[in-house]
């Protein structure tokens, strides 16, 4: 074909996926985003929002347009510098729209952010061999990683030792640590065995409650109740998973909802055990194995500090709870290196990659599915005792599928079945939405100071299109849009990518597009 | 027994809306298989739309209920089966024939999208209608205890029954109804012979998500509110009706969310209103147990 004519027909089609993406648009966006429901004293008003429809509209015309003629365009650079003039020009454009002055600040923030892509694009061409990715990465790669899980792990455990650390960082940490170790947890279920469950939150809340109950009515301590908690979450695993395992993968998903659902409401109106709505007050606070942390000991006990031999500071219970869930998440994270690689382990992976083929070779779907299953809630158990002891007080309200939505948003953002992937995921979800506290202008404060310029630059890039984006609010919706987009572009996860557990010692040649079966 | 018999008049005009829903799951898994989790969100919007719509019409001032009532079910339904259209192209299109579990999902992330994004869009507060049928039929008195069927039940029950005739007839005698047989039956060798199975897929999509606004549009007027998150548990109900009558059936979900709702009403009524959602998820799991393949369903064989 001769390339003018190939040139029209791909402007051709890209025209056509746009008008329709735009038409889509229209229609979708009329009813919801058109027409807004106030409440008035009268009943019900309605408000009409025309500007944000168009807007809508013209966003996903231009975004059509720009993904259709993406693959048309010939080389990285070209593609670097069309799609950084485009949202420069989008900017400029918005600001325009909007009767705002002009500013050169985007134009900077353009030239400086297509540079550093640059950079990296030639950076990584340089460090990346001629034939693109192999399969299986080289032991120098594999290697590399190692010691950088290693070197992560020792700052964590390093962090509270650092001046850096203050209250409020050691508590972020703990809360990250915290969805790291869920993470890990789920990662059994959904990355390694390949069973989707949507109800994870409800084994987080069946250890929280463990812990809660067996301290205040039989006063077991914290390390007496850990174990238990365990216990009992991937019990209620089992008798879930009992029934459901023998069918279908999707018939799981559902009734893991179900089931998390069902927890909550069993929670509240069970009052004369879990205190209903109010939750359960004033559960112990950890203690250093008897020692506790306070001030003011009862008789008999000898607190943390004196132990020591140091001065009291309410900082020491704080580090000494990052550490310990620094612990369960280490204990997991090895745990689950070292279960993939035993026959168990290896036979998940063999079932989430073709289940009749390793039923032929003898593996008993359902056990091998339930033994996932009870381990991933097992660690769901012991991050919900940890998170009961912590908070001192819990209430149905904080398991709710929102939570478990978050867990299963880390685990296939992070690359499902990636450890390392996961954690980082993690981190980029619990911290997303705590700098979005304020909204996105208030980003650059957030950072010491040469860090604060290259923020206040890059955002000089976001266009403006008069809507406040508060990261906080918008959390769960780009949550959703992200699991929806990573499942078609990058089913193996945005972050990192999950290499086989067992594989054959001479490398093969991945086929293009690794992704997908 | 007056009490019984009212309570079985609450329960078929549950079991009508869940019906109604259950439909779309159990076209779409006869189909491609697949659970469409963002379904229960597609009736949560067609709730909201058919809001919009007659508060839109309220402050026109527009007159006869009835006509306002048809057009706001027309307008829902046009636009919601636009979401549901959307929804197939965006979410699951691309996935067909990716990995397992790439349209759970999808689907799962779908569902989380559209609920947050009406949230932001519309409000988190519950959002009240007038009532917009009002009156009702004394059909017993006994001891004190009257038993009524409402005017807005019995709409809800003969707008099912139509449209369940209405669906019945598009399945049975229709072009693209045959399409849609023909691809549940087998969706490689429907595309063998000539049937357009995109087209199919897409239509069976704008199907459900009709019925679920219709549902969404009821639920609306039955109950006099909406939230952005009445969808999530509804999905589930609907989904278990969908199972339990045996998923792949199109009888299979009627009976099935019949059933679902009766449950529900009984259950309430005799035993505990706090617990009457645990009730249908109790359902789900003994079905799944004793009989996965449902009332009315086929026994699914996977080939190699």
């Amino acid at each position: 074909m001769p390339a003018a004519a190939s040139v029209r027909s791909a402007l051709e089609s890209a025209f056509r996926s746009a008008a329709l993406g735009g038409i889509a648009a229209l229609v979708l966006a009329v009813p919801l985003v058109g027409l807004e429901t106030l409440d008035t004293p009268q009943g019900l008003g309605i408000a009409m929002r025309w500007d944000w429809v168009a807007k809508a509209v013209a966003i996903i015309v231009l975004g059509r347009l720009i993904i259709a003629l993406w693959p048309a365009i010939p080389g990285t650079h070209l593609r670097i510098w069309v799609g950084v003039g485009l949202v420069t020009f989008i900017a400029i454009a918005a600001d325009w729209w909007n009767g705002r002055p002009f500013r050169v600040d985007r134009l900077v923030a353009g030239l400086a952010v297509g540079l550093v892509l640059q950079a990296i694009v030639a950076l990584r061409a340089r460090f990346q061999s001629r034939n693109g990715r192999e399969a299986v990465r080289s032991p120098a790669a594999i290697r590399l990683d190692r010691w950088l899980a290693v070197a992560l792990i020792v700052c964590a455990a390093l962090l509270p030792l650092t001046p850096l650390a203050d209250r409020y960082i050691i508590d972020l940490g703990t809360t990250i640590l915290i969805y790291v170790m869920l993470g890990w947890g789920l990662n059994v279920v959904v990355g390694l065995a390949g069973l989707l469950d949507l109800g994870y939150v409800a084994f987080y809340a069946v250890g929280a409650y463990s812990f809660a109950l067996l301290a205040r009515d039989f006063g077991l301590t914290f390390w007496e109740c850990l174990p238990l908690a365990g216990f009992f979450a991937a019990m209620f695993g089992v008798l879930l998973g009992f029934p459901v395992l023998r069918l279908r993968g999707d018939y799981l998903a559902i009734v893991t909802l179900g089931f998390g659902e069902m927890i909550r409401i069993v929670l509240i109106n069970f009052q004369a055990y879990t205190g209903g709505p109010n939750g359960v007050r004033s559960i112990p606070r950890p203690t250093f194995f008897g020692h506790p942390f306070t001030d003011f000991p009862e008789d008999g006990q000898v607190p943390f500090h004196q132990l020591f031999g140091i001065e009291y500071a309410t900082f020491h219970r704080i580090a000494f709870l990052y550490y310990v869930i620094l612990g369960l998440a280490a204990l997991t994270f090895l745990f689950t290196e070292r279960i993939r690689r035993l026959p168990v382990g290896r036979a998940w992976e063999a079932l989430r990659e073709d289940e009749v083929a390793a039923r032929a070779l003898g593996i008993n779907p359902t056990n091998t599915k339930l033994t996932a299953f009870a381990i991933g809630a097992m660690f769901g158990g012991f991050a919900g005792a940890f998170f009961a002891t912590r908070q001192g007080f819990i209430s149905p309200e904080s398991f709710t599928f929102i939570e478990s939505a978050m867990v299963l948003a880390i685990v296939v953002l992070g690359g499902m079945g990636s450890q390392v992937g996961v954690a980082i995921a993690a981190v980029v979800l619990v911290v997303l939405p705590e700098l979005g506290r304020g909204s996105v202008a208030a980003l650059p404060g957030m950072f010491p100071e040469p860090a604060a310029t290259v923020v206040r630059v890059a955002l000089g890039l976001l266009p403006d299109f008069g809507i406040d984006l508060d990261l906080g609010r918008i959390r769960m919706l780009l949550f959703g849009g992200a699991m929806i987009a990573i499942m078609i572009w990058k089913p193996r996860g945005l972050l990192s990518r999950r290499d086989p557990s067992v594989a054959l010692k001479v490398p093969v040649r991945a086929a293009s597009g690794a992704g997908g079966q | 027994m007056e009490y019984f018999v009212q309570q079985s008049i609450n329960g078929l005009t549950l079991g009508a809306i869940y019906g109604l829903i259950a439909i779309g799951y159990t076209m779409v898994y006869g189909i491609i298989g697949m659970i469409n989790f963002a379904h229960g969100e597609v009736f949560m919007i067609g709730a909201f739309i058919g809001v919009i719509m007659f508060t839109v019409l309220g402050l026109a001032g527009f007159g006869p209920v009835s006509v306002a009532i048809i057009l706001v079910l027309l307008v829902s339904m046009v636009f919601t089966a636009a979401y549901g259209w959307t929804i197939e192209r965006i979410a699951y299109r691309p996935l067909r024939g990716s990995f397992r579990l790439a349209p759970l999902i999808s689907a799962i992330g779908m569902s989380i999208f559209l609920q947050n994004a009406v949230q932001l869009l519309q409000g988190a507060r519950v959002k009240p209608l007038p009532a917009v049928v009002v009156g009702s039929i004394e059909l017993m008195h006994a001891d004190g205890f009257s038993v009524s069927i409402s005017y807005i039940q019995i709409l809800i029950i003969s707008v099912t029954v139509a449209l369940m005739v209405g669906l019945t007839l598009l399945v049975q005698r229709t072009s693209l109804g045959r399409a849609q047989r023909a691809c549940e039956q087998d969706l490689t060798m429907a595309a063998l012979v000539g049937v357009n199975v995109d087209r199919t897929i897409s239509f069976t999509f704008v199907l459900g998500a009709a019925l679920a606004a219709v549902a969404g549009v009821m639920v609306a007027m039955y109950y006099g509110v909406v939230d952005f998150f009445m969808g999530f548990v509804a999905g589930i109900k609907a989904f278990t009706a969908a199972v339990l009558g045996g998923i792949g059936s199109l009888p299979g979900a009627m009976l099935g969310g019949l059933i679902i709702g009766l449950v529900e009403a009984y259950w309430s009524a005799y035993f505990s209103i706090a617990y009457k959602d645990v009730a249908a998820f109790s359902i789900l799991v003994l079905v799944l147990i004793f009989r996965p393949t449902g009332l009315l369903g086929r026994p699914d064989v996977e080939k190699v």
